[in-house]
């Protein structure tokens, strides 16, 4: 596994410390910590409504937690003077259900962020986002807009425009959960390239194979908090908590190992 | 004199009449064309241009702005849609000449009492459309690093204002007639304006003019038609120019 073979505190990307997040009477997140290394790819699994997407939210600031700080790399995104935009633009975020810009091509969804945010001309934003729409296989789509895309092709394309941003990690919230389950296999082809290829993500995911095959760690949340953390392997095979055991059969029973590839 | 001969004087005189009748005519229908439809043009572009930023401006308060602005805006609109458009054009015109000494052009007066009204109709037209552009695009948006202005600007106004085209051409067709109200504005001489000269020219100088008085009316009408008819024909264009994949406005049954 990548990661495993680079340590250090340089290599730490990401910190989170102590996340609490309520919505109304809900505590949605009750004490979240984790860190990311350079390369590592971490998927998050458990429950639905114990606070996955929310924990994504909170890092890139897009919810702002109650309690709690965040760190990329040595600068603390949650410090009330730290430039949000500047930090969102290193933070690659995937939307379960996409979010492409809908009146944009997918060539413009990808070029946006680079002349706005990044301030590239016109023209390299052009090639680069041509690059990666290639990247992601939908380079004869430039041209297409949202709408004449199948729900595989936007998630894609807006895996591209992450990309494209060139970020130190990249946020997935349940990217293949909005999909046909004929759909979902070319969403995690890109997604395990990229793995493979040295990007640092979170996912979260409950596509067992995927997370198997690339995940340095897995996370098991339940209930606001964080119950288990561990390779794959251990996981899969001797999970410490009770919990994460049956949550696993659960899924896997449900879901099979098959989309994963 | 034979029947014949005075049939055909009888024919040359109704003749005559005629054409001066047609002159008649001409002489009131005449500056509704050279004088004003353009001043009527000008008034209607004028107050669509201040509601149409005013109107913007308005809705992205009451959409994201902070609470005491969002009040202001919703005053603001509670005022001017709830006063009659002739109300505030003599407001302008009269109240602030009267009590000020504040002497604005009749066109400009008669622009800003209506462009404000509409200001306040064309943001409830803005606000829908804004809010109709699914939450998820600003989320988006911002995840890359843009700004909320630059959310806004690049990603939310522009379907917002493809969305607003339907609604917003109905509040067109609405303050086209609305600039008749601008008649009571002395020496501003747009198109109700003249029909109403012509009125009362026509009836006090000539007898014959009193049975000019419909089609002038008439005429006046015909040119609102032509105005409200051809705006929308414009705006059906721009949304058909504008339109893109899957954007536009889902229902449509086949057969």
């Amino acid at each position: 596994m990548a990661a495993g073979t680079r340590t250090g505190p340089s290599d730490v990307i990401l910190r989170v410390e102590g996340l609490h997040k309520r919505y109304g009477k809900d505590e949605v997140l009750k004490g979240v910590s984790l860190e990311l290394r350079r390369g590592e790819t971490k998927v998050v699994i458990g429950p639905s409504g114990t606070g996955k997407s929310t924990l994504l939210r909170c890092i890139n600031q897009l919810s702002v937690p109650d309690k709690g700080r965040v760190w990329l790399e040595d600068v603390e995104i949650t410090h009330a003077r730290t430039n949000i935009n500047h930090a969102r633009a290193q933070i690659g975020f995937v939307f379960q259900d996409f979010n492409l810009f809908a009146h944009l091509t997918a060539l413009d969804n990808v070029t946006l962020g680079l002349v706005k945010v990044k301030k590239m001309s016109k023209k390299e934003a052009v090639v680069r986002a041509r690059d990666e729409l290639a990247r992601v296989g939908l380079a004869e789509k430039a041209a297409s807009y949202p709408a004449e895309l199948s729900g595989g092709q936007k998630q894609r394309v807006s895996i591209a425009r992450a990309l494209a941003m060139d970020p130190k990690l990249i946020l997935f919230d349940e990217p293949t959960s909005a999909l046909d389950p004929e759909l979902i296999g070319e969403v995690l082809e890109v997604m395990v390239q990229l793995a493979r290829g040295g990007m640092t993500m979170i996912v979260v995911s409950h596509e067992m194979g995927f997370a198997r095959a690339v995940a340095d760690r897995i996370i098991f949340m339940e209930g606001g908090v964080i119950l288990e953390e561990g390779t794959p392997a251990e996981l899969f095979t001797c999970p410490r908590c009770e919990r994460t055991g049956q949550f696993l059969r659960k899924i896997t029973e449900l879901y099979g190992e098959t989309n994963g590839r | 004199m034979s029947p014949r001969s005075s049939y055909v004087t009888g024919s040359v005189q109704f003749k005559g009449a005629a054409i001066s009748a047609a002159r008649l005519l001409w002489q009131s229908v005449g500056p509704l064309f050279t004088r004003g439809l353009p001043v009527t043009v000008e008034i209607t572009v004028l107050l669509l241009v201040l509601g149409l930023v005013l109107g913007t401006v308005l809705a992205l308060v009451q959409v994201y702005g902070r609470r005491p602005f969002r009040y202001v805006c919703v005053v603001y609109e509670q005022v001017f849609r709830g006063i009659p458009p002739l109300v505030t054009i003599l407001i302008f015109w009269n109240g602030l000449s009267q009590s000020f000494h504040v002497f604005l052009p009749g066109v400009v007066a008669a622009a800003l009492a209506l462009g404000l009204r509409s200001a306040a109709y064309q943001s409830q037209i803005f606000r829908g459309a804004i809010q109709a552009v699914p939450p998820g695009q600003m989320m988006a948006a911002r995840a890359l690093g843009m700004g909320k202005l630059q959310a806004i600007r690049h990603v939310i106004l522009p379907q917002a204002f493809r969305l607003a085209i339907p609604p917003w051409s109905n509040e067109y067709s609405g303050v086209v007639k609305d600039t008749a109200f601008a008649c009571v504005i002395g020496g501003l001489l747009e198109l109700t304006r003249l029909g109403m000269t012509s009125l009362t020219r026509l009836s006090m100088t000539h007898g014959i003019g009193s049975q000019l008085i419909l089609p002038v009316l008439l005429i006046v009408g015909l040119f609102y038609l032509a105005l409200t008819y051809g705006g929308n024909a414009l705006l059906a264009l721009l949304e058909r120019r504008l339109r893109i994949p899957g954007f536009e406005m889902k229902g449509k049954v086949e057969r």
